[in-house]
């Protein structure tokens, strides 16, 4: 909202002396926060003064142009109270005219600096000017020609057309919707400075006498006033005066016709939205209903709109013209003949207002203003105040007929016991405060022993709990004399243990040389593709946003190695080789037939609360990696190591490890990963994830390197399998090593015969480690050599070399009967 | 060890006299110290003080002189091989010394090879700062409360005093699911997170809740579709708008110093009322950049603005289970995000989310 502090100043009876920051400072203290300060005018310097043209000769010249040579009186601004001369090209204004006169030593906007100088064989000593140097817009090219009696030769200019001022541009929350008007932000601004308040909806007005235009009202609801009010014999050529072109411009609003711009003013003065209708187009009764389904409306815009059975119309004998509140219909429009105007001052149902505008897609400075709530109590004074402007400037006549449908609700009452606002925002303030600040905001306050009554004020419709009134004391207090003091916190538990291990698993992955992305959830169904999922995969069961950003990611991802692979192509394309990602976020799997509406006046129910969650869909966290390139670089030490499936094997152990756990691996074959190289991770028995290689073809068409691993588990699943470690009990007897090579069927996993060997070893055995596989003679075509280091210890005695042996031999034994493992020599 | 001589020849027992042992010990001394290394001064040591050095042999001598002749000459030539003894040590030490220096020298390395054999891991700061604030509270004795992104239409709005016509709701461009009739949204703000605190924990509650929340905002430099909040929430008895302002202050004094507060400006939340915007002073300009030069961090205002925050509606409290006649309670949000460009200089939002390894990696481990 955009204030005019010389509007302002119209109604709240600001001292001289305060400036537009000290106004700022005290409006954004009360709420109304300030965005910035335009000061328009200010660039213009005088002398700029009042002048009556004397003479004016035409002198052709040689280039074609006719050049006017003037006297000009401008009293005694130019020190001697001759006449001055002055040069001028343009030629809308004759002998007799007021116009504005800058003197040599004047700067108009731009930095134009004025001097007399030498021109067309004359010294002109100033400038004669045009609305557009005067900055005050580029509407019209000639020069301004003021009003006969604006004033005399040699009055200042600066102050006479207020040529200078400063415009406030404040923030309104939706919740003080009576500061879009000058009225409220002059009612805040006096408050603000402790200052009187003359409210310009106080004017007298003629009571409603049943003569006015005839309106029935279907819907008092939606519709609880509607004031109608007619002017005859409207001059539609009539122009807009400056005065009002030039506050309206201030606000932001551009000139369009004197019976618009009048009902413009009137909103930004009062607040209330006025709708003015060509009545000599109207036909019969106006109303007002709901739409009925089917019917149809174009508005002032030009668009076709297809109503709803919620939107409020206007109506007459020939149909909807208009949609009330918001915006009205074509066929009823004002336009360059309009002599009679229908005006239109109505209270609608905000709720309605926001509705209809959200489904028609309309924002209007009116729209605004109807949704949150004007003052239901202004209709009357608005609607005067329109009629009397368009008669004034328009020369047009009221009509005698005043039409008042319906009357505004009765102002309501909150009760609050007087030290609720001294409770609530622990400031110490004294009831007679409490009691003052209210009145101020206009509340009528009767108060009892402990408790007071405020009626609110009919423009406060954002007014209705005890809280609402601690607020208005509170910001009248200051809200910078709130004290700071901390709340007396009980002992507090800490982090759960999941939040504790899910930050210990992004340390573990820093520090396993893993950077952590953050990337946006959203997918659509050509990523999935293009990891290959099968038709039934289960991460094709996805949510969908109804207003996705983008029309190619509508989905909700069921898994986080879209985005992650993304980052990693990213990466690649700013020149990075060697990567290793991670990403710990949620992913959505949708569930349940929807989640209730419920009411808001108590808590849900246990059911009501049980079905709310049932329905909000399942949202483990993930952990996802990624590593492609080196996984150990290259250097003047030696050769560095390509990345492979393995470590995205590891780096899942890795984790599982940091939070107690020991991951056992099966092959799986789960895209995206190569149906080769897929390892499936569980805990328990339980499966927690995949790990292995991209599939090539994914990483063609993805853009990542050959060879990319990755990885992705359910980190819920893992953190909640998750137990306190155990202290080991260990033997610090000696231990025994012995090694065994074993030949078995090439596609064994060497997981399954590490099982069968520490099954057949029995509990002699304290570890095993595979150090070397080995295909090729002299193993035979299609098997395939594992060795393995066992080493031995008893808890209670030193083993003896039969104990080992015994131990070793079983274990070999168990192999070769369970997978025809032949020791190799 | 030589017994009494019993061959006496007057002319052997010469080298006993004191010139023959000077010569000796001058001899012994001279190849000490022109021993060049630990192996020649092996050598010396044998050669001159071994058993079967001049010196070692004139001692054998000694028993061998008259009786009034060996209290003398024994005390010359002991003289002499301790001079030699303490010589040879000596030396010893001195090349030891230079033995080690040498060794020293030769194994020198260029210390300033690189050793970047694995790349640098790091975490994301928008983590770390998360986990920072929250640490501050915790530190306090609140606890970490979490919900999900997609959340239950009702708990992202409805609980939260913004009803279905609310005109609030246009202030949030809300990600909408499908079907409509299932009202789900992604959340809008960590607020839900607090309804939820409410209806699953008793009062006392102060919980604190960083999350990542959705907004439809086109994405560049300063807006994102996904960003992160932090919001703190107290139920208690007799809790004040003071509680809320002393809990702030002692969060913003230790994530940016002391002294660095709070002030508060009327505002409109529909979760709170009274409700207040939040904002910081200026910690590079500790406020004075009104006064003095420009600074970057607050734009010249002096004030950093935080966040929104104020007194839990009781409307909400209502629809959490919460009394309001027993109890009250504070809410704030801020945004994680903005408080990361701020106070670390972030100037594009998309550096966040582009996942870029450069920008996480300038972090270190920890904010
Ligand atoms: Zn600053």
């Amino acid at each position: 909202m955009k204030a005019p502090l010389s509007w302002i100043r119209e109604y709240a009876a600001l001292p001289d002396d305060v400036t537009a920051d000290d106004l700022a400072a005290r409006l954004t203290a009360l709420g109304l926060k300030l965005e910035a300060i335009e000061r328009p005018g200010h660039d213009l310097t005088g002398p700029l003064v009042v002048g009556r043209v004397l003479t004016m000769e035409p002198e052709p010249q040689k280039n074609g142009k006719t050049i006017n040579w003037c006297t000009v009186d401008v009293g005694d601004a130019n020190g001697t109270g001759e006449p001055q001369g002055i040069v001028c090209g343009a030629h809308n204004f004759g002998v007799g005219d007021l116009v504005v006169v800058v003197l040599p030593g004047g700067v108009l906007p731009g930095g134009f600096e004025i001097a007399a100088r030498k021109t067309y064989g004359h010294v002109s000593a100033g400038m004669i000017c045009s609305t557009r140097e005067l900055g005050l817009g580029d509407d019209h090219d000639g020069i301004l020609v003021l009003p006969a009696d604006a004033g005399q030769p040699g009055d200042d200019v600066l102050e006479l057309l207020d040529l200078r001022d400063e415009v406030l541009e404040l923030e309104v929350n939706p919740d003080r919707a009576y500061a879009l008007s000058l009225r409220g932000v002059a009612r805040e601004a006096a408050l603000g400075l402790g200052v009187a308040f003359h409210d310009p909806a106080e004017r007298d007005v003629p009571p409603a006498d049943g003569a006015g235009p005839a309106v029935a009202i279907e819907d008092p609801e939606g519709c609880p006033v509607f004031v109608a009010r007619t002017v005859s014999g409207f001059d539609p050529t009539a122009p807009t005066p400056d005065w009002m072109a030039r506050r309206l411009a201030l606000v932001g609003q551009r000139s369009i016709s004197l019976a618009v711009d009048v009902t413009n003013y009137v909103m930004f003065e009062l607040g209330r939205p006025i709708h003015g209708y060509d009545a000599d187009k109207l036909t019969g009764t106006v109303g007002v209903r709901r739409a009925r389904a089917g019917e149809r409306l174009t508005t002032l815009d030009g668009t076709d709109r297809a109503l709803s059975p919620e939107d409020l119309v206007v109506t007459d004998d020939s149909g909807i013209i208009g949609l009330g509140g918001v915006m009205g219909g074509q066929t009823t429009e004002m336009s360059a003949t309009t002599t009679r105007v229908l005006v239109e001052s109505a209270h609608w149902d905000g709720p309605s207002m926001f509705r209809t505008g959200r489904r028609h897609k309309l924002t209007s400075e009116a729209g605004r203003r109807n949704e949150r709530g004007v003052d239901p109590e202004v209709c009357e004074a608005a609607a005067d105040r329109v009629v009397t402007l368009l008669a004034e400037l328009g020369g047009g006549t009221v009509e005698p007929g005043v039409t008042v449908v319906g009357a505004p609700p009765a102002r309501r009452t909150v009760t609050i016991p007087l030290d609720l606002p001294a409770r609530v925002t622990g400031m110490d303030i004294a009831s007679h405060t409490v009691l003052a600040h209210l009145e101020a905001v206009g509340c009528r306050v009767e108060t009892g022993p402990d408790t007071l009554t405020a009626e609110l004020p009919s423009w406060r419709p954002d007014l209705a709990d005890p809280f609402d009134l601690v607020e208005e004391v509170a910001r009248i207090v200051g809200y910078e004399h709130v004290p700071s003091v901390l709340p007396p916190a009980p002992s507090g538990r800490g982090l759960t243990p999941a939040q504790t291990m899910r930050r210990r698993v992004g340390r573990t992955m820093a520090g396993e040389g893993y950077v952590e992305v953050l990337t946006f959830p959203f997918v659509g169904e050509a990523d999935l593709d293009r990891l290959g999922l099968a038709t039934d995969d289960p991460r094709r069961t996805t949510l969908r946003l109804a207003n996705p950003l983008s029309a190619e990611e509508p989905l909700m991802t069921t898994t986080l190695l879209p985005g992650l692979l993304a980052t990693v192509a990213r990466n690649v394309g700013r020149g990075a080789g060697d990567l290793a990602l991670f990403e710990v976020a949620p992913v959505t799997r949708p569930r349940g037939d929807g989640a209730p509406i419920l009411g808001v006046d108590r808590r849900p129910d246990a059911a009501e609360w049980e079905a709310l969650n049932a329905a909000v869909p399942e949202q483990p966290l993930h952990l996802a990696l990624a590593v492609a390139g080196e996984r150990d670089r290259s250097g003047w030490w030696g050769e560095g190591r390509t990345a492979i499936w393995a470590d995205a094997v590891e780096t899942a152990r890795v984790v599982a490890r940091a939070l107690g756990l020991e991951l056992t691996v099966r092959s799986a074959a789960l895209a995206p990963w190569h149906p080769g190289r897929c390892a499936e991770l569980l805990v328990d028995g339980v499966s927690v994830g995949h790990a292995g290689e991209l599939h090539p073809r994914v990483c063609r068409d993805l853009g990542v390197p050959a060879r990319t691993a990755l990885a992705e588990l359910d980190l819920d699943a893992l953190l909640s399998r998750a137990v306190p470690a155990r202290a080991p009990e260990f033997s610090t007897f000696p231990v025994a090593k012995e090694d065994v090579a074993l030949v078995v069927d090439a596609d064994l996993p060497a997981a399954e015969l590490a099982a069968t060997l520490r099954e057949g070893a029995g509990p002699l055995l304290e570890g095993l480690r595979l150090f070397d596989v080995w295909t090729g003679p002299p193993v035979p075509e299609g098997r395939k050599s594992l060795a393995f280091a066992l080493r031995f210890r008893a808890p209670d005695r030193t083993l003896t070399e039969q104990d080992t042996a015994a131990a070793r031999e079983a274990a070999v034994a168990l192999a070769a009967q369970r997978h025809g493992a032949e020791q190799r020599a | 060890m030589s017994g009494p001589n019993s061959e006496y020849d007057p002319v052997q027992v010469t080298p006993l006299d004191e010139e023959h042992v000077e010569a000796m010990r001058v001899a012994a001394l001279e190849a000490v110290q022109g021993a060049t290394d630990l192996a020649d001064l092996k050598r010396v040591r044998t050669e001159h003080a071994g058993d079967r050095s001049p010196l070692a042999l004139a001692n054998r001598e000694i028993g061998a002189l008259p009786p009034q002749a060996r209290k003398d000459a024994g005390r010359r030539v002991g003289q002499a091989r301790g001079a030699v003894t303490q010589a040879l040590a000596a030396r010893q030490a001195e090349l030891e010394v230079e033995a080690e220096a040498r060794m020293l020298a030769e194994e020198t390395v260029d210390v300033t090879l690189p050793w970047d054999r694995r790349p640098t891991g790091a975490r994301h700061p928008i983590t770390m700062l998360s986990e920072r604030i929250a640490d501050v509270f915790v530190a306090m004795g609140w606890e970490v409360a979490e919900g999900p992104l997609v959340e239950a239409e009702w708990l992202n709005f409805d609980a939260l005093n913004l009803g279905p016509d609310h005109p609030a709701r246009t202030m949030q461009d809300t990600f909408w699911t499908e079907p409509a009739e299932h009202h789900l949204v992604l959340r809008t703000q960590t607020s839900p997170v607090q309804a939820r605190a409410m209806l699953t924990r008793t009062p006392p509650i102060y919980v604190v809740s960083p999350g990542r929340v959705f907004r439809t905002d086109e994405y560049d430099a300063t807006h994102s579709p996904m960003f992160h909040q932090v919001e703190g929430l107290v139920i208690d008895s007799g809790i004040t708008m003071a509680h809320l302002r002393g809990s702030l202050d002692h969060m913003l004094g230790v994530l940016f110093g002391e002294g660095i507060r709070t002030r508060f400006r009327p505002s409109y939340f529909p979760f709170t009322e009274p409700s207040a915007e939040m904002d910081m002073v200026c910690f590079v300009c500790r406020g004075l950049a009104p006064a003095i030069e420009d600074c970057r961090t607050c734009k010249g205002e002096g004030w950093i603005e935080l966040g929104g925050c104020g007194v839990v509606n009781p409307r909400v409290l209502v629809a959490c289970g919460v009394d309001p006649d027993r109890y009250t309670g504070f809410a704030f949000g801020f945004g994680i995000d903005r408080m990361l460009m701020f106070r670390h200089g972030v100037s594009d939002m998309r550096d966040m989310f582009e996942g870029d390894v450069r920008f996480s990696t300038a972090f270190g481990s920890d904010l």
